[in-house]
């Protein structure tokens, strides 16, 4: 990597908003006057560029809905070779999995944020158990 | 702020809550860019080096496998740098790509193992909006405990 490309970094935006969609969020940043670069996905936005005007940018995207849109960095470049599927042939490419798995999770962590500011009561969460081993062998027998 | 490792290391919601609540989150992502925009690692599709699994010698012994110690070549100095850490249980996708079952069991290890303030909480699962609710509170308040202002961690 070129050595003044050292504070560029990599922002994973991810919209799970029912007011904000993903084109809002990339219209936003196509509006920032930076020299930013912009990557959009099924999931939200990769924001690249300089420190400074990456953070202020996503910033501003995350005040349109700031429970529901979650951010994170990304340690490669959109495009990476490394990393694009374009070069490596296609599939997904490596983190994708687990980033899809906890944007299924996004909707009901965004509520609970929402509860956390309103300083909503918490209730008892039910926690599942495991199941007695008496209870079993009451379930076995039963069965005969 | 404080510096927070979290676990798994490379969780969106994680890091967005440890920054969300005003502190830094260590995570892989940030390891792995200074990692690949140093100009002697530039070897696709690879991201370490042979010499990872030397460093990783610090952590694991020599028999653990090449793999162990080179993630912990990256996550053992993530460790060492943190002041606090979350570590979220059962976490059902922390193996594979990110990382192998002994490297997470040693990282969870490793992080319990400092004399830091450790939060360790579930995954929410499913759509089971009580435990969501339950796994942000949690988080919440204990980001919130730890101190805001860097004060005498410069030594």
């Amino acid at each position: 990597m070129a050595e003044g490309e050292s504070d560029n970094i990599t922002k994973i935006v991810v919209i799970s908003s029912d007011s904000v969609l993903p084109v809002d969020a990339a219209m936003k940043i196509y509006q920032s006057n930076t020299d930013i670069v912009i990557k959009e996905t099924c999931f939200g936005t990769m924001v690249t560029g300089p420190r400074d005007a990456v953070n202020r940018v996503v910033k501003e995207v995350v005040d349109l809905d700031r429970n529901h849109i979650f951010v994170k960095e990304r340690g490669f470049l959109p495009g990476d070779e490394r990393r694009c599927r374009s070069s490596r042939g296609g599939g997904p490419r490596p983190g994708f999995h687990y980033l899809r798995h906890e944007v299924q999770m996004l909707p009901t962590i965004g509520k609970a944020l929402d509860a956390y500011d309103r300083k909503a009561p918490l209730k008892e969460a039910k926690q599942k158990k495991k199941l007695d081993v008496d209870k079993l062998e009451d379930l076995i027998e039963s069965q005969l | 702020m404080v510096k927070v490792i979290i676990y798994p290391t490379n969780s969106l919601i994680l890091s967005d809550l440890v920054e969300r609540f005003g502190h830094q989150p260590v995570a892989m992502m940030e390891k792995i860019k200074e990692k690949i925009s140093t100009v002697s690692v530039d070897s696709p599709p690879l991201n370490i080096t042979a010499e990872e699994p030397k460093m990783g010698l610090k952590y694991a012994a020599v028999e653990v496998p090449a793999g162990v110690r080179g993630r912990m070549s990256i996550v053992g100095p993530m460790i060492e740098e943190a002041q606090a850490g979350i570590i979220v249980n059962e976490s059902p996708m922390a193996f594979g790509c990110m990382g192998c079952a002994r490297t997470n069991e040693l990282t969870k290890y490793l992080i319990r193992q400092r004399d830091i303030p450790v939060l360790e909480v579930d995954y929410p699962r499913g759509d089971n909006e009580e435990e969501a609710k339950e796994f942000v509170y949690r988080i919440a308040e204990f980001l919130k405990s730890l101190p805001k202002d860097e004060e005498e961690d410069k030594a």
